[in-house]
């Protein structure tokens, strides 16, 4: 007795050739969200917005060139005017010009790449760090699980600020120090999220499985507990590059980050205290890119999060697929 | 109970002791002229000798970490060369304004948040949740120097140009001189404090309600026959204000030991900008203890927390 | 027949005679403490879940084991396949003791001795693609690699009756039946000499199930397989299985060639069982006597002293309180028709409800 391979969803051409009914097409779990993600309008407006921002940055060499300006130069005869002070936004300076009559808008752009970089390395160590440890602690259990979670809960008692303030007088403020210390205060809280799932995950029945083929604890970890908790990941992620970048800009805004002349958003903020009164573009243009790419970023990471796991008060649009 | 008292004070004191030895290790083991960096950039060649004897900096490290400790232990903090203060003394001159803002910012940012967390939530997809939601992602993303720089561009300087003196451009004034212009001085950064932290809440608050609302002892309640105020206050708030509970420990502790950038924009004399001030002047004795008294405020904060949640939620005393 | 020859890949012959002994399992207890979760009640209890269990496996058989929930069956099958820790007792793979082999040491082992879980949402990873699960073995034991397992794998696909295209879906884009036959093409991948099935049908629907039973025989056949066939359900035992064993907690009570289990039990809780299993024709039905076991099942925590089935036996007396009988075959049975009783029941005897209180 022959067993057939079981009915598979494949349309099926008719006869006279036209067109074959509408094939079910089986989803994966990534393309679900995909799709929800396509159909949430913040979630594109907020993507293409931090492309824009990505893009910037890339390409802050083209732009100083079209422009013609330098972050570094100083423009001391049409920057300043008579009695010193900046003049503000016009045809040759966009954003205006600084305390030392830096054109602002340049500043700006290449400030974005710090800010990026900062942002993004931070959270990707921070997770990847966090990952590891969240693995091992949710899969060994016991005394490893013990060890790890009290260093997690440690690290998360710890004032941030205060010290990263003693990290920094101590070793010199720096973007790698910058870095460091962001990565090391947000490692903790993906540890413990993904240690609360790694210990679910392992009772299931599929790690078993694995177990009895043979599985070493690596082949566990990373290739059955880790895709499941991915999600999390993820959207953790999205959610961390934020913080880091507000992080970063708050270090170089006291002077612990990145110093001057290289341009931060944080460091031009702080240069502009002095300035407020006589220059109001020197506040607020670094400001708002400072908030754009934030709010940008959180628009993006939570549409990400309601993607991967839809709250019951949201309401969906009907498919466009649906019923046909 | 004692036993979870016991159990939460033995890791508080874990977690000093890890703040301590990692302050010590940075400054005592990391290569470089620790008397002269303590005595000073302006010290003489004798007063770093003197302050390096004094100090038992000639000694071996392990003892002068156990020193360190046994110091420690008493509540000595050191002392400050730079400032010729004992720490202790410049503390005590400090944290009055902190305080000040730090409690003045929390009793502001519980009401707005919470506040708001609970009206979104109890009318879900409304005009008002949706602007509440939109407000609190807009001052969620602010990092608070920027609030407090725009505030004292827009607020202060702006108004007072236009006549408006009301708001002082910075400086503190101790509330023994005068309530009225403690709290003059004050308004600006409770507000740049109370609106970035608020807008946390009021998201934390929003979700957890919204959970809470939908739990099936809730629509007990309802079908009791009880109004929808005692609904929502007597039952519903009790559980969904945990999350922001913790939350809120974390703040307030972090806040005490310095609420450093708000004071730095603000000028405000304390904790914090001391602390910013010290590394100018590489004043270590004085970072240290500040790092110091900071993690004890926050992990102070988290043990009062969770005596709190003992006393709401039984549970967490039986727990083995 | 199987869905598609047996493919090159699969074809090496197995080693050793067929109806020789493949596993021997001596004595094995396993308990599990139970930490008492209030406070003052230190004493510490253990899960009793299998106490004391002989039972060889020949090669090529089919060995089915039932008993209710909670028997101790599934915990065996653990034991057997070292998923557990053994508390004591050995188990004998091939003339090899691997009771309290490393993990290392049992790697070896793993590829000839394999399982098939119950649950078919709950035993294959959503978040990984088929192919790359029916690719693990080859993976892990180093076997084969890319593009030759990726062909292995569709190989065994087709075997197992999936299309062999959809080698690059996800679990949740199959039903029930053709989950079970992912886990199935998993198990047989290494060829392997043993493969426990723990309730492999019992969650699928009744229709689907002899079409993977039917799967199971063929595969049986061709790959020259040994069962070892855990389930609660009597009837699918029955028709699968060469010898049946029958536990109850924790403890073989009966064990016999499938036929005579079926015509001549011994054990009155075999008895009962049997009596339970639905019949079609209804004239049949009432004429049947329905045993009904009185009490609740004793738990494994504290289990009764002597034989563990005296408190709900209807033929109970005062020696099954005190001593707990000795698995030997009873009457005129053949030797390999064994059961655990004193007082065993001969064919055609009637017996007598509700006599078991609970002590």
């Amino acid at each position: 007795m022959t067993v057939p391979p079981v009915a598979e969803s494949v349309p099926v051409r008719t006869e006279s050739g036209s067109n074959p009914p509408r094939a079910i097409q089986g989803r994966t779990p990534w393309a679900l969200v995909f799709e929800r993600l396509r159909h949430d309008r913040t979630a594109v407006v907020s993507a293409v917005v931090v492309a824009v921002i990505v893009l910037v940055a890339l390409g802050a060499p083209l732009i100083a060139q079209i422009v013609g300006h330098t972050p570094d130069a100083q423009f001391r005869e049409t920057g300043l005017s008579a009695a010193g002070i900046p003049v503000g936004p016009s045809r040759a300076f966009l954003f205006g010009t600084d305390d030392l009559g830096r054109d602002v808008f340049i500043r700006v752009v290449y400030g974005t790449r710090i800010s990026l970089l900062a942002g993004v390395v931070a959270s990707v160590l921070a997770v990847m760090v966090g990952v590891v440890i969240g693995l091992a602690s949710g899969y060994f259990g016991g005394h490893t699980d013990t060890a790890l979670s009290r260093l997690m809960d440690v690290v998360l008692s710890l004032p941030y600020l205060v010290f990263a303030i003693a990290l920094v007088s101590v070793v010199g403020p720096s973007l790698g120090i910058s870095i460091a210390v962001i990565a090391f205060f947000s490692w903790a809280s993906v540890g413990r999220v993904v240690r609360g799932q790694a210990l679910s995950i392992t009772q299931k029945e599929y790690v078993e499985a694995a177990r009895s083929l043979g599985a070493g604890d690596a082949h566990i970890m990373f290739i059955e507990i880790l895709p499941n908790v991915l999600a999390a990941v993820i959207v953790y992620t999205t959610l961390l590059i934020p913080a880091a970048i507000t992080f970063e800009a708050t270090l170089s805004f006291l002077g612990l980050g990145v110093v001057p002349p290289t341009p931060t958003w944080g460091n031009m903020l702080s240069e502009s205290m002095a300035y407020y009164k006589v220059a109001w573009w020197f506040v607020v243009f670094p400001g708002a890119a400072l908030l754009l790419t934030t709010l940008a970023f959180n628009l993006l990471g939570d549409s990400v999060r309601d993607a991967f796991d839809p709250r019951h008060d949201q309401t969906f649009a009907a498919h466009p697929d649906a019923g046909a | 109970m004692i036993r979870f008292l016991a159990r939460r004070i033995g890791f508080a004191l874990l977690v000093l002791w890890v703040v301590a030895t990692a302050v010590f290790l940075m400054y005592f083991v990391a290569p470089h002229n620790v008397a002269r960096l303590i005595a000073g950039r302006q010290a003489t060649a004798e007063t770093v000798a003197l302050v390096r004897h004094r100090l038992g900096l000639d000694l071996p490290v392990p003892v002068q970490y156990g020193r360190f400790l046994l110091r420690l232990a008493h509540g000595d903090l050191g002392y400050s060369f730079v400032n010729s203060e004992s720490i202790g003394a410049i503390i005590r001159r400090d944290l009055p304004v902190t305080a000040s803002l730090a409690l003045g910012g929390a009793v502001l940012w519980l009401v707005i948040g919470v506040g708001a967390g609970v009206l979104a939530a109890k009318r879900p997809r409304s005009a008002l949740d949706r602007v509440t939601t939109g407000l609190s992602l807009f001052f969620y993303s602010m990092p608070t120097f920027l609030l407090g720089e725009l505030f004292l561009l827009f607020l202060f300087f702006r108004l007072y140009m236009a006549g408006i003196r009301f708001f002082p451009p910075s400086g503190y004034v101790p509330l023994s001189a005068s309530v009225g212009e403690w709290a003059r001085h004050l308004i600006l950064p409770w507000l740049t404090i109370a609106l970035v932290t608020a807008a946390t809440y009021s998201r934390l608050v929003r979700g957890s309600m919204l959970d809470v609302l939908g739990e099936d002892y809730i629509k007990t309640a309802r079908s009791k026959g009880l109004s929808e105020r005692r609904v929502t206050y007597r039952h519903a708030l009790r559980s969904a204000l945990t999350p922001a509970l913790t939350q809120f420990g974390i703040d307030l502790g972090t806040l005490l030991g310095g609420a450093i950038v708000t004071e730095q924009v603000f000028g405000l004399p304390g904790l914090g900008r001391e602390a910013v001030l010290a590394i100018t002047t590489e004043d270590l004795p004085l970072i240290i203890g500040i790092v110091i008294l900071a993690s004890a405020f926050v992990v102070v904060a988290n043990i009062v927390v969770d005596m709190l949640y003992a006393v709401l939620d039984p549970r967490v005393r039986v727990e083995s | 027949m199987t869905g598609a020859t047996v493919p090159a890949s699969l074809a090496a012959p197995p080693g050793g005679r067929a109806g020789d002994v493949l596993v021997r399992i001596e004595h094995v207890v396993k308990h599990f403490p139970v930490k008492s979760s209030a406070l003052f009640r230190r004493r510490a209890e253990t899960v009793h879940a299998v106490d004391g269990v002989t039972v060889e496996i020949r090669r090529g058989e089919t060995l089915g084991l039932v008993g209710e929930t909670g028997c101790g069956k599934s915990t065996l099958a653990r034991c057997i396949t070292r998923l557990y820790e053994l508390t004591s007792g050995r188990v004998i793979f091939d003339g090899v003791d691997v009771s309290r082999f490393s993990r290392a040491e049992l790697r070896p082992f793993r590829r000839r001795m394999q399982m098939i879980f119950q649950d078919p949402y709950g035993s294959l990873n959503p978040r990984r693609r088929v192919g790359s699960i029916i690719g693990d073995p080859f993976a892990i034991h180093g076997v084969a690699e890319g593009e030759d397992r990726k062909r292995r794998v569709q190989d065994l696909m087709a075997v197992v009756g999936l299309n062999p295209e959809h080698y690059n879906r996800f679990p949740s884009e199959f039903s029930g039946g053709q989950r079970q036959r992912i886990g199935i093409a998993r198990a047989i991948a290494l060829r392997p000499d043993l493969v426990v099935c723990d309730e492999p049908v019992s969650a699928l629907d009744v229709s689907i199930r002899a079409q993977v039973l039917n799967l199971l025989a063929d595969l049986q056949r061709d790959l020259g397989l040994t069962y070892l066939f855990i389930s609660h359900d009597l009837s699918v035992v029955r028709h699968t299985s060469d010898r049946v064993a029958v536990m109850y907690l924790g403890k073989i009570v009966e064990i016999a060639p499938a036929h005579d289990l079926y015509q001549h039990p011994r054990h009155p809780y075999t008895v009962a069982l049997l009596s339970a299993v639905p019949v079609p024709d209804p004239d049949v039905a009432d004429a049947q006597q329905r045993i009904i076991l009185s009490g609740d099942p004793p738990s494994p925590l504290d289990p009764p002293t002597g034989c563990r089935f005296h408190p709900r036996c209807p033929k109970a007396q005062a020696i099954c309180a005190a001593q707990d009988p000795a698995l030997v075959p009873h009457l005129a049975d053949a030797p390999d028709h064994r059961a655990a009783c004193h007082f065993p029941v001969a064919d055609g005897e009637i017996l007598a409800t509700a006599a078991g209180a609970a002590p």
